[in-house]
């Protein structure tokens, strides 16, 4: 075990890698000497040269297409997308030609590409630097979207999401890049399986499925819960596509309480697919309260701080939403 | 420039064979007897035969959304494909992908897209990856002109130029993205201009023309194996039918049509074959009867191959 930042287990993962498999590359803009917008490669560039470490211009639509040309081909990229905001210019690449080259080639193709991409408000940067896409991600069969909320799960999916055949899209979060944490990276291949929930937190009463740094607002919701007297258990599903389902299903016929939290804007996002996979499942007879869901306001992400805070669901806001499933039971 | 006796007597075969696959095609779609959408290349069989007859083994295609002279000319098997666009289970994709997404990774054959512009950024991936793996092998990235009025070409291009990868983009200039004529969608005459802002080369060649394509094919890969980094090659040429089988072709007049169909590029060929004393009238007659037999025989084959089952649904979403 070494302690370590969000942020410095993704450069573990992507060098130990790199070392691994001579065919692992990796790709984006100023991810060379400047060490990516948020400081992740450092240093890479220097341990495997400029052929391994490519720095790209300005063009997120060949950034992705080349990552799908050349896994197709025999290469396994891991490319960088500055802001996941910036996947809207990538996403013919990603949706049309990396998600179904498989499945309309008749299985005949295989792309082994990572998409890492930082996701989430919460710095200043407003509405185009901000947003939370990663149900976008989910709706195209073909694709995989990791979401991890600790150092060590970023470390160990990571690694996975490098080994897997499929195109892949790993969320990271802004804000979480300088949390630190133990990650097991003296255990000789820490994986962690790619559609496998943690279960962040056992409880009794209350079931909250989060991911992403929503995470750590719902533990903390869940300590001051605890001092009241109410057991809340938190799942994290770690990877959205697949999705860990049956860990779900468990939690919800345990406590008979089902709470999300999401932090993307709440029409279309996530936290309804994590529902209805609940509801539609034997768990629905285990309720005894209406699914509660905490999402993101429905707006642009705006710059002032305080509005901008407003934005995504707050602890106290977490606390009330368990108390009141708690009391209507 | 002169084409090796045999590599030419197998290009005017698949020319051919292009030509009566698309002919059957067009026969089928009118009979009900195939689905869904085609995009014909007939009038252009030596753009795309010849081109890719002119790759080494090894090197790579990526094919547009009118790419059947393409694949037969980089070499298929003409009842997997014949079949895939019968939507049958032993077609190229299992009936999963027909007309526009036939592909066979392992042969080299990248894929047909039906995406407009979808295959420049594949080609430049596929090129790293020769690149990186030091292979000598080329990607011949099939576009058409409309293609390089979208923002992927600026960006592929670029990029390609900047890390000087092995991939030649061919345009097939037929003068209409769909219906939409050339002088309307740029303001220039010659795509080919279009590589001086990359610093690459920019090569026109007559897309109906065998001879030229094959050299000029050959040069653009020689200066991309010599590590010289892509070229781009535009092909003069024209389709003889409508963008897709729903096309009136309003857009253009029949006179301009018969002049195109008078520069047949198998037509010249032909000529050139019994001209040169390759092989007398006769024996060109005979290769003509076997491509239409063998198109025959493919679509036979495919006509009485199973229809993928229905628990093949799912499989192959991930790998």
């Amino acid at each position: 075990m070494k302690t370590m930042t969000y942020a410095e287990a993704i450069r573990a993962a992507m060098s130990e890698e790199m070392r691994r498999d001579e065919n692992v590359m990796f790709m984006g803009e100023d991810v060379g000497l400047y060490g990516g917008a948020f400081g992740i490669s450092v240093g890479m560039l220097d341990e495997f040269g400029p052929k391994r470490v490519k720095d790209t211009p300005i063009s997120e639509a060949v950034i992705a297409g080349a990552a799908a040309g050349a896994a197709a081909t025999g290469l396994r990229p891991i490319m960088e997308i500055m802001f996941s905001d910036f996947f809207t210019i990538s996403m013919d690449a990603l949706v049309n030609q990396a998600a179904k080259m498989r499945y309309m080639f008749g299985g005949k193709a295989q792309v082994p590409m990572v998409c890492r991409t930082p996701g989430g408000s919460g710095t200043g940067a407003a509405a185009q630097h901000s947003q939370s896409l990663e149900a976008w991600f989910c709706h195209v069969p073909g694709i995989k979207v990791v979401t991890p909320s600790t150092p060590a799960d970023a470390y160990g999916l990571l690694k996975a999401s490098i080994r897997d055949n499929n195109p892949i899209v790993f969320i990271e979060q802004k804000l979480l890049y300088r949390t630190s944490g133990e990650v097991p990276v003296d255990q000789d291949d820490f994986i962690i399986p790619l559609g496998l929930a943690d279960v962040k937190r056992e409880g009794t009463d209350v079931t909250i499925v989060t991911y992403g740094r929503m995470v750590q607002r719902a533990l903390e919701a869940a300590e001051i819960a605890a001092e009241k007297g109410i057991s809340v258990e938190v799942v994290d599903p770690r990877t959205l596509q697949p999705l860990d389902k049956d860990t779900i299903i468990k939690s919800v016929e345990k406590t008979g309480k089902l709470i999300v939290v999401v932090e993307a804007a709440q029409t279309g996002s996530y936290a309804g697919e994590i529902i209805a996979s609940v509801t539609e499942s034997d768990a629905f007879d285990f309720l005894d309260a209406p699914v509660q869901r905490l999402c993101g306001k429905d707006v642009p992400i705006p710059y002032n701080p305080t509005l901008e805070a407003a934005v995504v669901p707050q602890v106290d806001e977490i606390v009330a939403a368990i108390e009141k499933a708690v009391n209507r039971g | 420039m002169s084409i090796e006796r045999e590599t030419l007597l197998e290009m005017y075969l698949r020319m051919n064979q292009a030509r009566a696959f698309e002919e059957k095609v067009k026969w089928g779609f009118a009979r009900g007897m195939i689905h869904g959408t085609t995009h014909l290349s007939i009038g252009q069989e030596a753009s795309g035969v010849a081109s890719c007859m002119a790759l080494d083994k090894g090197d790579k295609a990526s094919l547009s959304h009118r790419g059947h002279s393409a694949a037969i000319g980089f070499g298929v098997d003409l009842n997997k494909m014949m079949a895939e666009l019968l939507g049958r289970a032993n077609g190229y994709c299992k009936g999963k992908g027909g007309s526009m997404h036939i592909a066979d990774i392992e042969s080299g054959n990248l894929g047909a897209n039906g995406i407009v512009g979808g295959g420049f950024s594949i080609s430049v991936g596929a090129a790293l990856t020769q690149q990186y793996q030091e292979t000598g092998n080329v990607v011949l990235c099939f576009s058409g002109d409309g293609a390089t009025n979208e923002g992927s070409f600026h960006e592929s291009l670029n990029l390609a130029s900047i890390w000087k990868l092995p991939v030649i983009f061919y345009i097939e200039n037929n003068l209409y993205a769909m219906s939409n004529p050339i002088e309307k969608s740029m303001n220039i005459t010659d795509i080919a201009d279009r590589a001086a802002s990359y610093g690459m080369p920019g090569v026109i060649c007559d897309g109906n023309d065998v001879f030229d394509v094959y050299q000029t094919i050959q040069e653009a890969a020689k200066h991309c194996r010599d590590g010289k980094g892509p070229v781009l090659v535009e092909s003069k040429t024209y389709r003889w039918d409508g963008h897709s089988k729903s096309d009136a072709q309003a857009y253009r007049t029949m006179e301009e049509r018969k002049e195109w169909m008078a520069k047949d590029p198998i037509l010249r060929l032909r000529n050139h074959l019994i001209e040169e004393g390759i092989k007398t009238a006769e024996e060109v007659d005979a290769i003509d009867t076997k491509a239409k037999q063998d198109i025959e025989d493919a679509f036979e084959f495919a006509w009485n191959s199973p229809e993928p089952d229905v628990s093949t649904l799912m499989e192959d979403v991930y790998a």
